[in-house]
Formats: structure tokens, sequence, C-alpha cells
């Protein structure tokens, strides 16, 4: 089966984010801001000022530290761009939606059900995986331009807030839709359905250690 | 007597060609298995990453934007001397890290684990890690770097006898499965299982039998390779491909590399070298001629010997 392909604005409508569906292939045009623990911290812990206009200029967070610098002459060399696992950034998200109404959630191997079910749905929000992973260089080619890099001086490069005017960036993969359904829980209940057969035989480690799930359709994130 | 500035800017050319260019026998793994996956998520997956290797290299830019922690592996003929020393060598090999990380550009991931200063360069405290290796014959020094992601599809046990192999199959399986759901582990990866030595040296091996041996290599031990193919076709038999979607492809290769250990332990480690399994080589030989290639040949006879002398001619015999 062909996936379906859509191309969508970081500044979407409701409409646009309601049509959507769970594997649909998406690409990217607009501004979208990179933010994680970094970002996050400074922002909600710290109460510094977001130095953007959010939603307004992009509904977009990115959990991305990419492959660029800046030059001598101030100007920006961005090669590669992926994403970082997300679910580590569950505990910052629900505020920092609130606080800048971003509408699409950007990185890698998504959230629970849970985590869209409690905020993402009622702010009206999905979550787009990064694929691969991942297609850096891809997606270094969906960058028209480096906006601006924000706290650079204070959190290093790799946690600084980045400006990207995106250019049919992608490709993306839509992981969660408005009714909380999650992708890869989907794919993970199909295949833990199946995995009997090659645990035939196995054994339990005659050393135990704590802490552990012999659940294994467990997700293991939340 | 090697150059140390011939030592350096051969460094930074091996961390460009480790970030932007896929090495081919991984390459030729990864097409293997688009062309066997029938998941139409996973198809998808790694229909796109062969076209990001491509874009990769026509572009002259890094094939992931996480680049992962470069580190270096130094071998060293018998014979092989080096203009300053190896101090002067590490000094070039951090230098050219550095250099690099702005030139391709790289990531800057490294961070103080506790401060998070990062000085923006991937050099810091025990950044770039430098291991070391020497073979009998030779007035060359190989440099390896590898750029390995970090932070998922790694594991450590300490198993023990009683376990055997269905204790080690489990252990392999529940690695698998815990860092392949959602993609965490960036599978289909290169699989690096290490068998025995102490827990650190156990993780040594199996770290570099994933990122020091190419797709298609077999121990030479015929029983351990038989394991590496049935570990392998374990893997993909998971129904777990790409991102953790339903597919066939988790395992590109399965590689076993093992040390004596304790008489009472099986130590093992698993580790998964991503689907941006970057690595460059260069040999640089005395005379100035520099060498490319992609695969690291570490694991050669005198790496594996047993015995307490070398004889090479007893090795040759074999």
């Amino acid at each position: 089966m062909k996936l379906r392909e859509v191309i969508l604005s970081t500044t979407p409508t409701p409409e646009e984010i309601a049509d959507l569906r769970l594997g649909d292939v998406v690409f990217l045009n607009g501004l979208m801001y990179t933010a994680r623990e970094g970002v996050y911290m400074r922002a909600l812990e710290e109460k510094a000022n977001i130095p953007m206009e959010l939603p307004r200029d992009s509904a977009a967070n990115f959990h991305c530290s990419p492959a660029a610098t800046i030059r001598s002459d101030g100007s920006f060399d961005m090669g590669a761009v992926t994403a970082t696992a997300s679910f580590r950034f569950a505990k910052w998200l629900p505020e920092w939606m609130a606080k800048t109404g971003a509408k699409l959630i950007i990185g890698k191997g998504g959230m629970t059900s849970k985590d869209y079910k409690s905020y993402f749905v009622p702010n009206g929000a999905i979550y787009l995986s990064t694929v691969g992973y991942g297609t850096g260089a891809l997606l270094g080619r969906g960058v028209e331009n480096v906006e601006a890099v924000h706290w650079s001086g204070e959190l290093g490069l790799a946690q600084a807030m980045w400006v990207i005017r995106c250019n049919r960036m992608g490709p993306f993969l839509v992981a969660s839709d408005l009714d909380g359904n999650c992708l890869f829980e989907r794919e993970n209940a199909k295949i833990v359905q199946n995995i009997e057969h090659i645990y035939e035989g196995t054994k339990p480690a005659v050393l135990k250690r704590f802490g552990e799930t012999d659940d294994r359709s467990e997700e293991l994130i939340g | 007597m090697i150059p140390v500035s011939l030592i350096e800017s051969t460094a930074d050319t091996l961390m460009a060609k480790a970030a932007i260019e896929i090495p081919d026998d991984y390459l030729i793994g990864l097409k293997e298995a688009a062309s066997t996956e029938d998941g139409d998520l996973s198809s998808f997956v790694l229909q796109a990453m062969l076209e990001n290797y491509e874009a990769a290299k026509q572009d002259r830019r890094a094939m992931c934007g996480d680049t992962g922690v470069p580190r270096w592996f130094v071998k060293m003929g018998n014979e092989a001397r080096i203009e300053g020393g190896p101090v002067a060598l590490e000094a070039a090999l951090r230098r050219a890290t550095a250099s690099a990380t702005s030139s391709v550009p790289l990531r800057p991931n490294r961070v103080h684990p506790l401060w998070r200063t990062d000085h923006n360069n991937n050099v810091g405290i025990g950044a770039p890690e430098i291991e070391y290796g020497f073979e009998p014959e030779g007035d060359w020094i190989d440099l390896i770097t590898v750029h390995k992601g970090g932070l998922f599809g790694t594991d450590y046990r300490m198993l023990f006898p009683s376990d055997g192999i269905q204790g080690i199959k489990r252990f392999y399986l529940d690695s698998l499965m815990a860092f392949g759901k959602r993609g965490l582990a960036c599978q289909p990866a290169i699989i690096g299982i290490g068998l025995g030595g102490s827990k650190d040296t156990c993780m040594v091996l199996g770290k570099r039998a994933a990122c020091l041996r190419t797709v298609g290599s077999r121990n030479p031990d015929p029983r351990i390779a038989a394991l590496e193919d049935e570990f392998k076709e374990l893997g993909n038999s998971i129904g777990m491909g790409a991102m953790g979607f339903v597919g066939k492809n988790m395992v590109v290769d399965a590689h076993i590399e093992v040390g004596y250990c304790h008489t009472g332990g099986m130590q093992m480690s698993v580790h998964a070298f991503c689907l941006s399994s970057r690595r460059a080589v260069a040999r640089i030989h005395a005379d100035g001629r520099v060498e490319h290639r992609t695969d690291p040949d570490w694991f050669t006879p005198y790496q594996r010997r047993e015995t307490a002398e070398w004889e090479p001619a007893q090795e040759a015999a074999e």
C-alpha cells in the first residue's frame, strides 16, 4: 500500500490537523524551531522570555540538535538535521504547549497514547516522527534558511533554539491523531502477538535484576 | 618516521568521510534488507534511508543530524615511528576532531556529564576516546574513526555458565525488543555481541564487534560463526523492522567477539551500530602514502591470539 503524502504548514489550521491519518507522509513548509531539554528548562524553570512570537511565527517544535555551526562572520552552516528521542521531554511538554500553542511536535519515537490523550488532543496537537532514523541529509535539504539561533551562548550549539525556514522539509510520518491514537503502539501491538515462537526454549537469567518487566508488550517509555 | 602533520590532515579527511559516506558493506546489507522488506511502513523507511545516503554524498553533508560521538582506534605496526611520539599523535587526533566539527559540520554532541558544558567541538575530558592496537609486522599506522550514536541499543548483563546459549539468546532478544520499539536503536543495525572478558572489556568487545567488523564477516571459530548466522536470522524473525514497525529486518548482521573470562561467569554485552554505521579508515605508510578504506580489519589473528607467545609461523601453518 502506498502511503499518502501531505504538504503541511508549520502553522496548520485545525482542519488540516484533523485531516491527518496515522502513517501519512508529511512535508513541511514555514518556520520551525528546535527546542529540547535545554530550551524547556530555560524557558519553563528559569522563566526566561521565549525569544519568538509563538504560535504566530511557528507552531512546530522540533526535538532536534542540528549538525550546524556558526561561521566567524555570524552566518550559519547547517548540514544534516535529525530528531532526538522525544519521550524524555514528557515532563515539560504540557506546560510548553500551553505556553506556546505548539500544534506539531516533531521528533523521534513519539510519545505514549496516554500523553497524546492527556495533553496533545486537548491542545489540538499531533506528533510527527522523523524517518529512519535518521534522514539527516534529506531533512537538511529542506532547510531553506536558518533565520536565527537563540541562547547558543547559554546552552551551547546542540541545545540552542534554532529557527529554521523549511521548504518542503521531510519526510515525516504522522504518529498520533486527534483521537490520541499512537502509530508506534499500534505496530507494537501487532508485533507482540507473534513473538512467542522466537522466545521458545530461551530461559530467564539465573540471577534476576531489580526493576525489570517480563511483559514484552510493555511500551517501556512511559 | 610518520609526520604528525600527515596524521592530522588524514584524520581531518576521515572525520568528513565517516560522517558523509555510508560504508559499502553496510549499504549492500541494507539494500538486501530493503529488497526483502514487505511491511509498507518499514519499506518506506528503508527506501528513505537509501535516498538519504545518496543525498549525503551528493551534497557532501552529514548523513544524520546526530553525528554521534567521534572516537578513534589507532592500530600500529610494530616498526611504526611517529614524529613527536604518542602525545603528538593524540593532539593531532583531538585537533582534527575539533576542526572537523565546524568544517563538516558535525553536531557538537560532547558535553560535560554534570555541568553540560559544551565546547562546541566534540572535544573534552576523555573525548574523543583513543584506543590502541598493535600488529607484529609493519611500519604503518591505521587511523580508524567511528562516529557511533550513543543512547540506545546497548546493554550488559552478567550471565553464568548455567545460563547457557538459551540464556544468551534471551538477553539478545530482550535487547532487540527493548531498544527496537519505536526504532530507538535506529535499526536495522549491525549487532555486536561481546561474550566474556570482564565487565568493561566485555563492553569493549561487543562495541568493537559492532563497529570494527564489516557486514558479512564471520568469526574464525566455526561454531561462533554459526551462532552469528543463527542470531542474525533470529533477530530478523521477531517481526519487527525499521522504526519498530512491523517488518522483517532488525539485524543487518550479527557479530560475536569473545574474550577469556572468570571461570564462574559468562559476561554478555549487546551493541547496535545504527542506520548511520559511520566508520572510515586510512593506513599511513612510513613513506607518506595514505590508503583509504572502510574495513577496519581490526580483528586479526594477532588480536585474537590465545597463547603467551606470538608464533606467526604456527598461525600461517593453520
